[in-house]
């Protein structure tokens, strides 16, 4: 499995904020992007994720152009997992009800997931009463639910202490000795396998 | 099975949020009997205005949730989440669509039923009456939903969803009240039935399509 971006821009409310961006990964690599705060990493991010397509390049993926066939793009998506900025849960639902749906769709143990996160005992508990950290854990599960080949992570370690983002670490090192790849934006040290660094500048400086 | 999955959280949320449909309630009961109220015991009056009074009220408070379909899921990242489940957008919009109907609009049809009794209206009109609102309201949900999902992203979507729900409701509204209108007459209600019909036949597939891409739009 590859991924790659081949000479992608993008303009945010017409000012170009991604620049001739240019990367490529093969199984078991993983790309750490880094830069300043509003220089493009979520930008980034969600371009491969899918969501919005560049103004100029593409994303490939295993040499399939997926912004141009909407059959690849379905196919992409159903291959990537995504954590945004946001963790996406309901405050009024348990943290059990959050993830039912996607278990349930994935067909994945919930209970085995959770507890590779240390979430097993607040399962039954309501979102709004967790710490930010217990909320991000449980955002994080969603992405270990899917049986994803492409994890996308905006900021995962933002709220967790070190312990659990030693635990953290140990999960990204197992699912890319899998074969995943990953693609992670974080401003904290993460010591991933096989790791390129895509720094990201202001395009006038590039 | 999504489609399913999805449909049992989003009811499950409505329940977890059951001050939404317990304000479009009490919205609909006070409304409804502030006008006899105002307008004083005549039952014949009461009887002439109760179509056009129950319609009004039914769809207006139908309308207060509405703004909550897409919203919160766009603002709190799940609709992101949604997009990469694989489900296709119109699916997902039609979901929350139907979603909309069964916690908001049922319960307002079952709160309608004794308040036609506040408005002298006869046992007898009730099936049509009944039937006439689940369709308005299922018109109502589809067109609310389409203009949500239009509107999500918007900075001042709280004047946008109205403007754009309300000219397209003229007619099922018109169609609706027609309706009951005939009934009570004794003419013949069967036209007014077939074009409420035939709006909601448009309706049904058109609106989940135009809501699933302002989805799409929305999250770029």
């Amino acid at each position: 499995m590859t991924i790659s971006v081949a000479n992608l821009s993008a303009f945010r409310d017409d000012k170009l904020i991604l620049k001739k961006i240019n990367f490529s990964l093969l199984s078991k690599e993983a790309l750490i992007i880094r830069g300043s705060n509003g220089i493009g990493k979520s930008t980034l991010l969600r371009i491969l994720a899918g969501f919005k397509k560049p103004d100029i390049g593409n994303i490939l993926w295993n040499s399939k152009k997926i912004f141009d066939n909407p059959e690849i793009h379905a196919n992409y998506i159903q291959n990537i997992a995504w954590l945004g900025h946001s963790n996406a849960l309901k405050p009024s639902l348990t943290l059990k009800e959050n993830l039912n749906l996607y278990a349930k769709l994935y067909q994945t143990n919930l209970y085995e997931t959770l507890k590779k996160l240390n979430l097993s005992h607040l399962a039954d508990i309501p979102i709004q009463q967790l710490s930010s950290g217990q909320k991000r854990r449980t955002a994080l599960a969603r992405i270990l639910l899917k049986p994803a080949e492409i994890w996308l992570l905006d900021e995962p370690t933002v709220g967790l202490d070190q312990e659990n983002i030693q635990n953290l670490i140990k999960i990204f090192s197992s699912f890319q000795e899998n074969g995943g790849i990953i693609l992670v934006s974080t401003h904290t040290e993460l010591p991933l396998m096989n790791a390129k660094i895509l720094h990201l500048f202001p395009p006038s400086l590039q | 099975m999504p489609f399913f999955l999805l449909l049992q959280r989003e009811i499950l949320l409505s329940f977890r949020h059951a001050s939404d449909t317990l304000g479009a309630l009490l919205f609909f009961i006070l409304t409804s009997t502030l006008f006899p109220l105002a307008l004083g015991p005549e039952p014949q009056k009461l009887q002439q205005i109760a179509p056009a009074v129950l319609w009004v009220c039914t769809l207006l408070a139908a309308l207060l949730p509405m703004e909550r379909i897409f919203d919160q899921d766009y603002e709190d990242g799940s609709l992101e989440q949604l997009f990469l489940l694989g489900i296709p957008p119109s699916l997902l919009a039609f979901t929350k669509i139907i979603s909309h109907w069964l916690c908001t609009s049922i319960p307002l049809l079952c709160v309608s039923i004794p308040l036609t009794l506040l408005y002298n209206l006869p046992i007898s009109i009730l099936p049509i009456f009944i039937l006439s609102l689940s369709l308005g309201t299922a018109c109502q949900s589809l067109i609310g939903g389409m203009a949500n999902s239009i509107a999500l992203g918007a900075k001042q979507n709280v004047f946008l969803l109205p403007l754009l729900t309300f000219p397209l409701l003229t007619p099922v509204l018109i169609f609706g009240t027609m309706l009951i209108d005939a009934k009570l007459h004794n003419l013949a209600f069967l036209p007014h039935l077939q074009l409420l019909g035939a709006c909601f036949t448009i309706a049904l597939p058109f609106c989940p399509l135009a809501a699933g891409i302002g989805l799409k739009l929305a999250i770029e």
